[in-house]
Protein backbone atom coordinates (compact mmCIF):
# COMPACT_ATOMS: atom_id res chain seq x y z
CA UNK A 1 0.00 0.00 0.00
CA UNK A 2 2.70 2.56 0.77
CA UNK A 3 4.35 1.51 -2.54
CA UNK A 4 1.56 2.31 -4.26
CA UNK A 5 0.78 5.21 -2.61
CA UNK A 6 4.60 6.17 -3.32
CA UNK A 7 4.35 5.81 -7.09
CA UNK A 8 1.43 7.39 -7.11
CA UNK A 9 2.69 10.57 -5.56
CA UNK A 10 5.51 10.50 -7.94
CA UNK A 11 3.24 9.70 -11.25
CA UNK A 12 1.28 13.22 -9.98
CA UNK A 13 4.22 15.39 -9.44
CA UNK A 14 5.99 13.85 -12.52
CA UNK A 15 6.18 16.70 -15.48
CA UNK A 16 2.93 15.68 -18.38
CA UNK A 17 3.67 13.45 -20.68
CA UNK A 18 3.47 14.10 -23.97
CA UNK A 19 3.67 12.06 -27.09
CA UNK A 20 7.11 11.93 -27.71
CA UNK A 21 7.20 8.15 -28.33
CA UNK A 22 11.10 8.00 -29.01
CA UNK A 23 13.71 9.88 -26.81
CA UNK A 24 16.17 10.57 -29.69
CA UNK A 25 13.35 12.90 -30.56
CA UNK A 26 14.14 14.69 -27.82
CA UNK A 27 16.94 17.37 -27.61
CA UNK A 28 20.27 16.53 -25.33
CA UNK A 29 20.13 20.20 -24.31
CA UNK A 30 16.78 20.00 -21.54
CA UNK A 31 16.16 23.77 -21.56
CA UNK A 32 16.33 23.82 -25.33
CA UNK A 33 14.00 20.93 -25.12
CA UNK A 34 11.86 22.89 -22.53
CA UNK A 35 11.40 25.89 -24.87
CA UNK A 36 10.87 23.07 -28.23
CA UNK A 37 7.90 21.36 -25.49
CA UNK A 38 6.87 25.00 -24.95
CA UNK A 39 6.29 25.98 -28.92
CA UNK A 40 5.15 22.88 -29.70
CA UNK A 41 2.05 22.81 -27.02
CA UNK A 42 1.05 26.05 -29.08
CA UNK A 43 0.59 24.07 -32.18
CA UNK A 44 -2.35 22.00 -33.26
CA UNK A 45 -1.76 19.06 -34.88
CA UNK A 46 -3.65 19.26 -37.94
CA UNK A 47 -4.70 15.86 -38.15
CA UNK A 48 -6.28 15.38 -34.78
CA UNK A 49 -7.58 19.69 -34.76
CA UNK A 50 -7.74 19.30 -30.65
CA UNK A 51 -4.85 18.45 -29.61
CA UNK A 52 -1.41 19.92 -29.71
CA UNK A 53 1.69 18.47 -31.42
CA UNK A 54 3.54 17.45 -28.70
CA UNK A 55 0.19 15.95 -27.47
CA UNK A 56 -0.54 14.31 -30.62
CA UNK A 57 0.84 10.87 -32.05
CA UNK A 58 0.13 11.21 -35.49
CA UNK A 59 2.87 10.88 -38.28
CA UNK A 60 2.74 14.89 -38.73
CA UNK A 61 2.70 15.78 -35.24
CA UNK A 62 6.14 13.75 -35.22
CA UNK A 63 7.50 15.50 -38.18
CA UNK A 64 6.27 18.87 -37.21
CA UNK A 65 7.85 18.38 -33.50
CA UNK A 66 11.11 17.68 -35.30
CA UNK A 67 11.27 20.86 -37.44
CA UNK A 68 10.39 22.87 -33.95
CA UNK A 69 13.20 21.05 -32.38
CA UNK A 70 15.58 21.88 -35.23
CA UNK A 71 14.65 25.51 -35.29
CA UNK A 72 15.11 25.38 -31.40
CA UNK A 73 18.21 24.31 -31.82
CA UNK A 74 19.47 26.82 -34.75
CA UNK A 75 18.73 29.36 -31.95
CA UNK A 76 15.36 30.57 -33.60
CA UNK A 77 12.92 32.51 -31.29
CA UNK A 78 9.57 31.14 -30.51
CA UNK A 79 7.97 34.28 -32.31
CA UNK A 80 10.17 33.13 -35.80
CA UNK A 81 9.18 29.51 -35.12
CA UNK A 82 5.30 30.23 -34.71
CA UNK A 83 5.32 32.47 -37.89
CA UNK A 84 7.35 29.76 -39.91
CA UNK A 85 4.21 27.26 -39.47
CA UNK A 86 1.58 30.21 -39.50
CA UNK A 87 3.08 31.16 -42.91
CA UNK A 88 2.09 27.05 -43.97
CA UNK A 89 -0.90 26.35 -42.06
CA UNK A 90 -2.29 29.38 -41.17
CA UNK A 91 -3.75 30.88 -38.01
CA UNK A 92 -5.37 28.01 -37.63
CA UNK A 93 -2.68 26.18 -36.69
CA UNK A 94 -2.16 28.16 -33.57
CA UNK A 95 -4.23 26.99 -30.33
CA UNK A 96 -4.46 30.68 -29.58
CA UNK A 97 -4.80 32.77 -32.69
CA UNK A 98 -4.22 35.96 -32.72
CA UNK A 99 -6.90 38.89 -32.42
CA UNK A 100 -7.81 39.46 -36.28
CA UNK A 101 -10.93 40.55 -38.05
CA UNK A 102 -11.28 37.06 -39.19
CA UNK A 103 -11.15 35.73 -34.95
CA UNK A 104 -13.11 38.62 -33.95
CA UNK A 105 -15.93 36.43 -33.87
CA UNK A 106 -14.18 33.47 -31.94
CA UNK A 107 -12.79 35.85 -29.07
CA UNK A 108 -16.02 38.39 -28.91
CA UNK A 109 -18.61 35.09 -28.52
CA UNK A 110 -18.12 34.92 -24.75
CA UNK A 111 -18.89 38.46 -24.57
CA UNK A 112 -21.58 38.44 -27.00
CA UNK A 113 -22.97 35.27 -25.40
CA UNK A 114 -22.84 37.03 -22.03
CA UNK A 115 -24.96 40.48 -23.87
CA UNK A 116 -27.32 37.91 -25.18
CA UNK A 117 -28.09 35.84 -21.86
CA UNK A 118 -28.90 39.36 -19.99
CA UNK A 119 -30.74 40.65 -22.62
CA UNK A 120 -32.98 37.45 -22.50
CA UNK A 121 -33.09 37.42 -19.01
CA UNK A 122 -34.12 40.91 -18.76
CA UNK A 123 -36.72 40.33 -21.15
CA UNK A 124 -37.93 37.26 -19.99
CA UNK A 125 -38.25 39.05 -16.55
CA UNK A 126 -40.23 42.35 -17.53
CA UNK A 127 -42.54 40.11 -19.44
CA UNK A 128 -43.94 37.62 -16.51
CA UNK A 129 -47.38 38.53 -16.09
CA UNK A 130 -48.02 40.19 -13.09
CA UNK A 131 -49.19 38.49 -9.71
CA UNK A 132 -53.40 37.61 -9.60
CA UNK A 133 -54.95 39.83 -7.29
CA UNK A 134 -55.81 38.75 -3.76
CA UNK A 135 -59.21 36.83 -3.06
CA UNK A 136 -61.75 38.78 -2.14
CA UNK A 137 -63.91 37.48 1.09
CA UNK A 138 -66.83 35.75 -1.18
CA UNK A 139 -63.77 33.44 -2.84
CA UNK A 140 -62.08 32.98 0.36
CA UNK A 141 -65.13 31.88 1.43
CA UNK A 142 -65.74 29.15 -1.43
CA UNK A 143 -62.36 27.84 -1.05
CA UNK A 144 -62.44 26.87 2.37
CA UNK A 145 -65.89 25.19 1.36
CA UNK A 146 -64.12 23.37 -1.17
CA UNK A 147 -60.87 22.69 0.65
CA UNK A 148 -62.62 21.24 4.00
CA UNK A 149 -62.12 17.58 4.45
CA UNK A 150 -65.29 15.98 3.59
CA UNK B 1 -53.25 35.74 -29.07
CA UNK B 2 -54.19 32.40 -31.21
CA UNK B 3 -52.00 33.75 -34.26
CA UNK B 4 -49.35 34.67 -31.62
CA UNK B 5 -49.68 30.75 -30.69
CA UNK B 6 -49.68 29.41 -33.90
CA UNK B 7 -46.37 31.37 -34.77
CA UNK B 8 -44.83 30.07 -31.98
CA UNK B 9 -45.57 26.67 -32.78
CA UNK B 10 -44.78 27.06 -36.09
CA UNK B 11 -41.41 28.47 -35.14
CA UNK B 12 -39.36 25.47 -33.72
CA UNK B 13 -40.59 23.90 -36.47
CA UNK B 14 -39.47 26.32 -39.22
CA UNK B 15 -35.64 26.16 -37.54
CA UNK B 16 -36.27 22.28 -37.57
CA UNK B 17 -36.41 22.61 -41.37
CA UNK B 18 -33.88 24.64 -41.83
CA UNK B 19 -31.21 22.70 -40.31
CA UNK B 20 -32.70 20.00 -41.95
CA UNK B 21 -31.52 22.11 -45.54
CA UNK B 22 -28.62 23.10 -44.05
CA UNK B 23 -27.25 19.69 -43.09
CA UNK B 24 -28.54 17.70 -45.94
CA UNK B 25 -27.07 20.30 -48.53
CA UNK B 26 -23.82 20.09 -46.10
CA UNK B 27 -23.50 16.13 -46.60
CA UNK B 28 -24.21 16.13 -50.14
CA UNK B 29 -21.32 18.68 -50.66
CA UNK B 30 -19.15 16.55 -48.48
CA UNK B 31 -20.06 13.48 -50.47
CA UNK B 32 -18.88 15.23 -53.71
CA UNK B 33 -15.74 16.42 -52.25
CA UNK B 34 -16.54 19.92 -52.36
CA UNK B 35 -17.33 20.65 -48.58
CA UNK B 36 -14.71 19.30 -45.83
CA UNK B 37 -15.27 20.11 -42.21
CA UNK B 38 -11.62 19.68 -41.08
CA UNK B 39 -10.27 21.68 -44.07
CA UNK B 40 -7.77 24.45 -43.05
CA UNK B 41 -7.79 26.64 -45.48
CA UNK B 42 -4.12 26.24 -47.02
CA UNK B 43 -2.41 29.20 -46.69
CA UNK B 44 -0.04 28.28 -49.33
CA UNK B 45 -2.33 29.05 -52.23
CA UNK B 46 -1.45 31.93 -54.20
CA UNK B 47 2.40 31.74 -53.36
CA UNK B 48 5.32 30.27 -55.45
CA UNK B 49 5.92 26.16 -55.15
CA UNK B 50 8.19 26.07 -52.15
CA UNK B 51 11.93 24.61 -52.85
CA UNK B 52 12.49 20.62 -52.62
CA UNK B 53 14.67 18.38 -54.36
CA UNK B 54 13.43 14.45 -53.80
CA UNK B 55 14.99 11.30 -54.81
CA UNK B 56 12.50 9.12 -56.70
CA UNK B 57 11.92 5.20 -56.35
CA UNK B 58 14.93 3.69 -57.28
CA UNK B 59 16.38 3.34 -60.23
CA UNK B 60 13.81 5.99 -61.77
CA UNK B 61 15.00 9.56 -60.57
CA UNK B 62 13.49 11.94 -58.21
CA UNK B 63 12.66 15.44 -59.00
CA UNK B 64 13.19 18.91 -57.58
CA UNK B 65 10.93 22.14 -57.41
CA UNK B 66 12.98 23.68 -60.24
CA UNK B 67 12.01 20.33 -62.61
CA UNK B 68 8.12 21.21 -61.78
CA UNK B 69 9.19 24.41 -62.61
CA UNK B 70 10.17 23.84 -66.27
CA UNK B 71 7.96 22.02 -66.60
CA UNK B 72 5.12 24.01 -65.86
CA UNK B 73 6.45 26.48 -69.00
CA UNK B 74 4.96 24.16 -71.36
CA UNK B 75 1.59 23.33 -69.30
CA UNK B 76 0.41 23.31 -65.71
CA UNK B 77 1.40 20.41 -63.31
CA UNK B 78 -0.39 18.70 -60.71
CA UNK B 79 1.34 17.67 -57.53
CA UNK B 80 -0.18 14.76 -55.81
CA UNK B 81 1.02 13.34 -52.30
CA UNK B 82 0.03 9.89 -51.89
CA UNK B 83 1.13 6.85 -49.56
CA UNK B 84 0.85 3.49 -50.07
CA UNK B 85 -1.57 2.68 -46.90
CA UNK B 86 -4.12 5.63 -47.87
CA UNK B 87 -7.43 4.64 -48.87
CA UNK B 88 -8.59 7.80 -50.16
CA UNK B 89 -5.57 7.65 -52.20
CA UNK B 90 -6.53 4.16 -54.05
CA UNK B 91 -10.14 5.17 -54.45
CA UNK B 92 -8.57 8.41 -56.63
CA UNK B 93 -6.55 6.40 -59.10
CA UNK B 94 -9.03 6.16 -61.07
CA UNK B 95 -9.65 9.86 -61.36
CA UNK B 96 -5.74 10.59 -61.48
CA UNK B 97 -5.33 7.78 -64.48
CA UNK B 98 -8.19 9.82 -66.39
CA UNK B 99 -6.60 12.92 -65.99
CA UNK B 100 -3.41 11.59 -67.41
CA UNK B 101 -4.73 9.64 -69.64
CA UNK B 102 -6.40 13.36 -70.73
CA UNK B 103 -3.09 14.33 -71.69
CA UNK B 104 -3.05 16.30 -67.32
CA UNK B 105 0.72 16.02 -66.49
CA UNK B 106 0.53 14.69 -62.51
CA UNK B 107 3.77 14.52 -60.71
CA UNK B 108 3.79 12.22 -57.71
CA UNK B 109 5.23 12.30 -54.28
CA UNK B 110 5.26 9.69 -51.81
CA UNK B 111 4.70 11.03 -48.59
CA UNK B 112 6.28 9.00 -45.46
CA UNK B 113 6.80 5.90 -47.20
CA UNK B 114 9.14 3.25 -47.78
CA UNK B 115 9.75 3.19 -51.84
CA UNK B 116 8.93 -0.72 -52.07
CA UNK B 117 5.43 0.04 -50.80
CA UNK B 118 4.97 2.96 -53.61
CA UNK B 119 6.04 1.31 -55.77
CA UNK B 120 4.08 -1.88 -54.87
CA UNK B 121 1.03 0.70 -54.61
CA UNK B 122 1.67 2.38 -58.26
CA UNK B 123 1.93 -1.59 -59.95
CA UNK B 124 -1.12 -1.89 -58.83
CA UNK B 125 -3.62 1.24 -59.05
CA UNK B 126 -1.47 2.20 -61.85
CA UNK B 127 1.01 5.06 -61.96
CA UNK B 128 -0.98 8.16 -63.83
CA UNK B 129 2.46 10.29 -62.61
CA UNK B 130 5.03 11.73 -65.15
CA UNK B 131 7.77 11.52 -62.40
CA UNK B 132 7.42 10.60 -59.10
CA UNK B 133 9.37 11.55 -55.50
CA UNK B 134 9.71 10.16 -52.49
CA UNK B 135 9.64 12.23 -49.56
CA UNK B 136 10.51 10.02 -46.99
CA UNK B 137 10.54 12.22 -43.89
CA UNK B 138 7.58 14.63 -44.60
CA UNK B 139 9.78 18.35 -44.85
CA UNK B 140 9.09 18.90 -48.44
CA UNK B 141 5.23 18.00 -47.51
CA UNK B 142 5.77 20.18 -44.79
CA UNK B 143 6.37 23.12 -47.08
CA UNK B 144 3.25 22.63 -48.88
CA UNK B 145 1.14 23.22 -46.25
CA UNK B 146 -0.05 19.40 -46.29
CA UNK B 147 -1.70 17.96 -43.47
CA UNK B 148 -2.99 14.45 -44.95
CA UNK B 149 -2.96 12.77 -47.74
CA UNK B 150 -4.02 12.64 -50.69
CA UNK B 151 -3.38 15.97 -51.39
CA UNK B 152 -3.05 17.86 -54.85
CA UNK B 153 -1.56 21.12 -55.97
CA UNK B 154 -2.02 22.64 -59.04
CA UNK B 155 1.21 24.85 -60.51
CA UNK B 156 0.88 27.05 -63.58
CA UNK B 157 3.91 28.56 -65.36
CA UNK B 158 4.41 31.14 -63.25
CA UNK B 159 4.88 28.70 -60.16
CA UNK B 160 2.41 29.78 -58.12
CA UNK B 161 0.06 27.43 -56.76
CA UNK B 162 -2.88 28.09 -58.42
CA UNK B 163 -5.70 25.53 -57.21
CA UNK B 164 -5.26 22.71 -54.08
CA UNK B 165 -7.45 20.14 -52.60
CA UNK B 166 -7.01 18.46 -49.76
CA UNK B 167 -8.40 15.28 -49.98
CA UNK B 168 -8.77 12.41 -52.62
CA UNK B 169 -10.12 14.19 -56.13
CA UNK B 170 -13.22 13.14 -57.79
CA UNK B 171 -15.18 13.04 -60.70
CA UNK B 172 -17.18 16.10 -58.87
CA UNK B 173 -14.27 17.93 -57.76
CA UNK B 174 -12.43 17.61 -60.91
CA UNK B 175 -15.74 18.63 -63.18
CA UNK B 176 -16.12 21.81 -60.96
CA UNK B 177 -13.11 22.76 -59.57
CA UNK B 178 -9.56 21.10 -61.12
CA UNK B 179 -11.00 21.63 -64.70
CA UNK B 180 -11.86 25.49 -64.51
CA UNK B 181 -8.71 25.84 -62.75
CA UNK B 182 -7.08 24.05 -65.81
CA UNK B 183 -8.63 26.82 -68.30
CA UNK B 184 -7.38 29.39 -65.85
CA UNK B 185 -4.19 28.24 -65.62
CA UNK B 186 -3.63 27.54 -69.49
CA UNK B 187 -4.57 30.88 -70.20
Amino acid sequence: MKAFLVALCLALLSAPAWAISDPREMLPDPAQEARAEQVGSQLRCLVCQNESIEDSGAQLAHDLRAVVRQRVAAGQTDSQILAWMVARYGSFVRLSPPLTLTTLLLWATPVLALLVGSGAALVGRRSFAPAPAPLNAAEQARLDELSRPA
Amino acid sequence: MIARRRLLLAAPLGVAAAGGVAFWSMLTRMQGGTFDPHDIGNPMLGKHLPDFDLPGIAPSPGFSSRDVLAAAQRQPVLINFFMSTCIPCAEEAETLDALSRQGVAIWGIAWEDEPAKSAAFLDRYGNPFTRVGTDRRGTAAIDFGLYGVPESYLIDRTGRIVWHMAGGLSDVVVEQQLTPALARARV
